[in-house]
């Protein structure tokens, strides 16, 4: 067997490894889709979005749930994102490049990796008890707003990174001033890669559980919130109430509410790419 | 008075010692060459003069650089206001990602200025000033990067032409374009010397011959030689000098 035909083998042998690979994935994620949407499914209709919970699984719906989610997941952002990106760029364009600047940057890569429970700890002593904001919206979109800051930060630094050196110049060169560069140059070039990172900041934040559980987001609430302080559950801790009931209806409930929030996630996601790439076509450098 | 005027300017990065004592006059409306091999400072010395080189992290500039007989590296200078003054074109074309128009009235809208007519007249007059408008005039709300890479060029003289300074910086316009490109922007810059002293960095000796009264020549961060273009190129005083332009090194 000459060399040629034993690359070629290596070569198809590798491709049919990766396919392996591939499927393997792919096939878990379509079981687990056809299975949620096999029992969920028909259970979707409008009441079960606007009931409020409930003891039957028949009149049970997530409304307050949705609400709680919607409610802390704006709050979140309204919060982190002002945040975040203003760190982000003054990390990138303000900030000296010097020993400390580097610490600086590894921790909060380090951040982004930290369990998330911890950050409900922090948020729960920091925010529930020592500022007094008990287990209310407010306090759980504090929390969430630390865990997903430094997926922005990064974000925000990786895209005003990638703005190429020559544009900053040519703005300078024209006299403009730093803050008149980055606004006018600097972050509309880098908007497309920046919103894609604040999207999937968002998917996080919908999709966080356990610091909200720690925070002490209820399991029923049984009135919709109103204002940022009350009390309120959000979809994924009401999936996983439902999913430990022992009643073959909270089950069915469960895979609907699954669902409902799957297709959230899928919208925003699809949504990031939808932009990312029309950025991506408007401004190449 | 000289309009430019570099007074024994030495400048490192980091421990690199890039320009070595450099001294030298410029006059209003001439056109100047800096010529020399890669990596001898032609750039550096360039952006000097409308201090680039503070976006340089660890580059330290010594010594004098006078603009109409003010020193632009003493404390009081205001560096954003100087560099309205000195317009700079890069070697590489760098359009901002915005349309043709928006790219031309950046300079005037970073100054304040929103009055529609105004901007209009100002985008028309300096496209025309860099023969571009003709190209253009149909699509102004087309995006500057669709533009091909000489008439981006051409953009970039005429976002520079569009805030009036009295000084244009060009560091190897025409190094990435075509002949008929080229040719364009050498006739811009003959007609631009009425009303603009201009510094251009070129490698092309005919270039330089071309468009230039006077030719510096600049080697290992020093200037060797410095005179009108016509004694640079048929009567050098240095060897060295003698050698680079007839091609035998650099
Ligand atoms: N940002 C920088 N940091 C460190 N050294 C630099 C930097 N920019 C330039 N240099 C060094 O300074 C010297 C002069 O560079 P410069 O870019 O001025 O050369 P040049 O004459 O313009 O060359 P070319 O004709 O290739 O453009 C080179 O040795 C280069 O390595
Ligand atoms: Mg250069």
């Amino acid at each position: 067997m000459n060399n040629a035909r034993k690359n070629e083998i290596k070569d198809n042998a590798f491709k049919v490894f990766a396919l392996v690979c591939t499927s393997v994935g792919l096939i878990v994620l379509g079981l687990l889709l056809y299975n949620i949407i096999s029992v969920g499914l028909t259970r979707i209709n409008w009441d079960f979005i606007t009931n409020l919970p409930s003891r039957r699984p028949g009149k049970a719906g997530i409304y307050t749930a949705l609400l709680g989610m919607i409610w802390v997941v704006t709050l979140t952002l309204i919060i982190s994102f002002p945040i975040g990106i203003g760190a982000g760029v003054y990390l990138e364009e303000y900030g000296k490049k010097n020993p400390f600047a580097k610490f600086i940057e590894i921790n909060i890569a380090n951040l982004a990796g930290v369990p998330s429970i911890i950050y409900g700890i922090l948020g729960l002593e920091l925010f529930g008890r020592l500022l007094a904001l008990g287990n209310s919206i407010l306090a759980a979109s504090l929390t969430l707003s630390l865990l997903v800051l430094p997926i922005v930060i990064v974000a925000t630094r990786e895209a005003v990174k990638a703005v190429p050196g020559s544009l900053r110049e040519a703005s300078y060169g024209l006299g403009a001033t730093r803050w008149q560069t980055i606004s006018r140059i600097v972050l509309p070039a880098s908007f497309g890669s920046i919103l894609t990172g604040l999207i999937l900041a968002v998917s996080r934040a919908v999709g966080e559980t356990a610091p909200l559980i720690v925070v002490g987001a209820l399991v029923y609430v049984p009135f919709a919130p109103k204002t940022p302080m009350d009390q309120f559950t959000v979809l994924p801790i009401q999936i996983f109430n439902w999913t430990s009931r022992p009643q073959s209806g909270f089950v069915v409930n469960a895979a609907a509410a699954i669902i409902i929030l799957l297709m959230f996630v899928f919208i925003l996601n699809g949504f990031a790419v939808f932009l990312r790439n029309r950025h991506n076509r408007r401004v190449k450098y | 008075m000289n309009k430019l005027e570099a007074k024994d300017v030495n400048l490192h990065y980091g421990e690199k010692h890039a320009l070595k004592g450099i001294s030298m006059g410029i006059k209003a409306n001439s056109v100047t060459a800096f010529i020399g091999p890669s990596g001898c400072g032609k750039s550096t010395f360039l952006r000097c003069f409308n201090r680039m080189n503070d976006l340089i992290d660890n580059c330290r500039v010594e010594g004098e650089i006078l603009i109409d007989g003010r020193d632009i590296y003493k404390n009081r200078i205001n560096v954003v206001d100087h560099r309205k003054k000195i317009g700079m074109v890069f070697q590489k074309p760098n359009p901002f990602p915005k349309s043709i128009y928006e790219n031309v009235a950046y300079g005037l809208r970073i100054n304040g200025i929103s009055h529609k007519k105004y901007l209009d007249e100002t985008v028309e007059k300096s496209l025309r000033q860099a023969a571009l408008w003709d190209e253009v005039k149909d699509d102004l709300k087309k995006s500057a990067l669709a533009l091909s890479g000489g008439q981006q060029q051409r953009l970039c003289i005429a976002r520079t032409l569009a805030v009036e300074p009295s000084v244009i910086l060009m560091d190897e316009p025409a190094s990435a374009l075509d002949p008929i490109s080229t040719a364009k922007i050498e006739e811009l810059i003959h007609d631009l010397k009425d009303r603009y002293t201009i510094v251009i960095v070129t490698h092309n000796m005919q270039q330089a011959a071309r468009v230039s009264d006077n030719t510096a020549f600049f080697y290992l961060g020093e200037l060797i030689e410095y005179d009108e273009t016509s004694n640079i190129f048929t009567n050098p005083a240095k060897e060295a000098t003698q050698n680079y332009v007839t091609g035998r090194f650099g």
